[in-house]
């Protein structure tokens, strides 16, 4: 595991620092802008409750560490290089690393509109809602930060960006599939049975290097910004088939299907109204049930802001969202059928403090999790946060929930910005 | 239409042109004739073209905010400013402290009539998101400046009233009211200082909707640019009712700077560094 940690992060993030120190000795002049920043954060996590299953740790402490470095010609194209490091005491396959961004920019101005082209790893970001973004599928999920998976993994591309007054058109070409990663057995938020990712089998006979595209178009219609998108290429989320290993152990191991993914995304500014909707069109996939199932999702909802509420400076929103999935029980994505709720205060204060409580409820099982946020600001350096989430029911039915109904935390971030 | 036709009779026409030319020939003493509203607006709209035609601008703007006690927190944030023809500003604000907001950017098409377009740059998630423009009176990242002192006031969206003159240190003043017509703005009126010199701002005294004195501005340090637009370097907000003040540093300025109309895009906002 360490190894593979040494060979496929470490060792190119440390080859690309160099590279870039390298730059910044050999390009320092007026020329170049440099700008090197990021943080530490310092993180304890604790259930509440023992694990389901043997081995599952009651902690996951630990840190991560995330710098950034840019480099800036005069001429305007630039180099951008993000490498993540996490480190789990608990769970080994926890400790990850990740090149998330090593790009080169570029952009310019043509007759009647401008161009951009971004080439190596990046993340981008479609979407709009809260929970989920359904359409959001340039970027492999971090499951391991986030279960829910808003943060991405760092993905090799060749991104084109073409915008003027008739709307933003965006074209990528993604030549490596990057896997989803599991937690190990020791790690808590997952499935009974641990996920082999060594084994990971591909639809496609050109495996990870089989070329995907992706494709969206965007334009600002007064008050609205619509987008429509299309992908084609490899699924980022694979099923998760039973294996029994020879020595009897059972495991589960992904297969990634080729599917086609048409989206449609609007965000509506109406005064202190935000209405936001996201649906797509999925092709190919397999089901729950492992069966092909062509089907369709929407996340719909909004929020409401009251500023300057009470006549005090704080800001209250609250926030709603519906997600539904055409393929009901057999879904494979937890948020299938749900209703979220939230409620944010931004007391707008010095210290840019923030809390934030939610919801999200299971219409399809009886299911229920409730989940409290608390942001600080502590100097201009340091931040802290605390995360709860407590799962006030899991249905023994619901394939998502159950594994997991152990799975109360409270997370503490202590986080240092340098 | 007859009545026109009549009129337009060459005996009435020479008379309508005497007329005309007799109006025409006073009017160069407008103070005799002129509403208070007229001439607040007189002063707004001189005051407002004063500032205009730079095409582009950036700068570094600094804020120090005090609370009651003392205690001192900073903001550093970097500005850039678009014109455009018939129609309000495009400002871009890029924040460099306090550290976690590093890269934050905040996108403001202006608009004359119409509310503004905000977008809001969030540097962590690579996500740009559309932003209410009806926070106009919220605090601008935790100081006692409100959004909607953050952006150029149009001459469009307030009604003037002149008060009188008055002296202001070494210079003479004009004392204006302006009334927001934003029925989303946290004040009911406004008292601006501007000089008669060059319509520089010395003094804001702003109401809130009870018309009590909730805030007062002091402008210093004037400096002037291209040797035509006066900007104070120095902008100190005092907040009556909490004790609160933020001092507001303006620094770098770079009039007519190398910046293209493609940074103010939402594309461009995700390549703010």
């Amino acid at each position: 595991m360490i190894r593979q940690w040494v060979c496929q992060t470490v060792a190119p993030t440390i080859t690309f620092v160099l590279l870039f120190a390298f730059c910044v000795a050999s390009f320092a002049s007026d020329e170049f802008a440099f700008d090197f920043s990021g943080k530490i954060s310092l993180e304890n996590r604790w259930f509440s409750q023992p694990g389901i299953y043997p081995n599952q740790a009651r902690k996951a402490n630990g840190f991560v560490i995330e710098p950034e470095f840019y480099i800036e010609h005069e001429t305007g194209w630039s180099f951008s290089l993000s490498p993540f490091f996490r480190y789990d005491h608990s769970d080994s396959n926890r400790s990850h690393a990740d090149l998330r961004d090593a790009y080169f920019l570029n952009y310019g101005q043509g007759e009647a509109s401008e161009w951009e082209i971004r080439l190596g790893i990046d993340r981008v970001f479609w979407g709009v809602a809260e929970t989920i973004n359904l359409v959001d599928i340039v970027n492999q999920s971090d499951v391991l930060e986030d279960p829910l998976g808003k943060t991405k993994l760092g993905q090799s591309m060749a991104y084109f960006t073409l915008s003027g007054d008739w709307g933003i058109a965006e074209f990528a070409v993604l030549p490596h599939h990057r896997q989803r990663k599991y937690p190990g057995p020791k790690g808590r938020l997952r499935s009974q049975l641990i996920v082999d990712t060594s084994k990971s089998t591909y639809e496609s006979k050109s495996k990870q290097r089989h070329i995907d595209y992706a494709f969206r178009y965007s334009q600002t219609i007064g008050v609205a910004d619509v987008g429509i998108s299309y992908f084609d290429g490899t699924s980022k989320e694979p099923s998760l088939r039973p294996v029994v290993n020879n020595d009897g152990s059972a495991v589960l191991v992904p297969h990634y299907e080729q599917i086609r993914q048409t989206g449609l995304e609007t965000q509506i500014a109406l005064a202190e109204i935000l209405f936001k909707l996201e649906a797509i069109r999925r092709e190919n996939a397999v089901n729950l049930r492992f069966k092909e199932d062509d089907y369709s999702a929407f996340v719909v909802g909004g929020e409401y802001t009251f500023y300057s509420a009470f006549g005090t400076d704080a800001d209250i929103t609250l926030l709603a969202e519906r997600i539904k999935d055409s393929r009901g029980i057999n879904a494979t994505n937890s948020l299938q059928n749900e209703i979220f709720l939230a409620t944010r205060v931004s007391l707008n204060d010095v210290q840019g403090t923030q809390l934030t409580a939610s919801t999200i409820s299971d219409r399809e099982y009886e299911s229920k999790t409730l989940n409290f946020e608390f942001k600080r600001r502590l100097s201009s350096e340091w931040n802290f946060e605390l995360e709860a989430t407590h799962i006030l029911e899991a249905d023994p039915n619901d394939p998502h929930q159950y594994p997991i109904r152990n799975d109360d935390f409270v997370d503490l971030r202590l986080i240092y910005h340098f | 239409m007859t009545d026109i036709f009549a009129a337009l009779r060459k005996k009435n026409l020479v008379y309508l042109l005497v007329v005309i030319t007799f109006i025409w020939s006073i009017a160069p003493l407008p103070a005799v004739s002129q509403t208070p509203e007229e001439t607040g607006l007189q002063i707004a709209t001189q005051a407002r073209e004063s500032q205009r035609g730079f095409g582009k601008l950036t700068a570094t703007q600094t804020m120090i905010l005090r609370n009651k006690q003392g205690q001192e927190s900073k903001r550093q944030l970097r500005i850039k400013v678009l014109e455009v023809a018939n129609d309000g500003d495009k400002v871009l604000f890029v924040f460099d402290e306090p550290r976690d907001v590093k890269g934050t950017a905040f996108l403001t098409h202006g608009h004359k009539q119409e509310a503004d377009d905000q977008w809001l740059y969030l540097p962590a998630l690579k996500r740009v998101k559309r932003i209410s423009s009806s926070n106009r009176s919220g605090s601008f990242v935790g100081s006692e400046f409100a959004y909607e002192d953050m952006t150029p006031q149009e001459v469009e969206k307030f009604t003037y009233k002149y008060l009188r003159d008055e002296p202001c240190g070494e210079l003479n003043c004009t004392v204006i009211e302006a009334f927001p017509t934003d029925k989303k703005s946290g004040y009911r009126r406004q008292l601006i200082w501007h000089d008669k010199e060059a319509f520089r701002v010395w003094k804001i005294h702003y109401f809130d909707r009870k018309d009590a004195h909730l805030k007062t501005l002091i402008l210093d340090d004037y400096n002037q640019h291209l040797g035509q637009y006066w900007r104070a370097n120095s902008l100190m907000m005092e907040n009556h009712r909490s004790g609160k003040s933020t001092t507001m540093i303006w620094s770098n300025y770079q009039f007519d700077a190398d910046i293209d109309e493609n940074e103010f895009t939402k594309t461009g906002l995700k390549r703010v560094h």
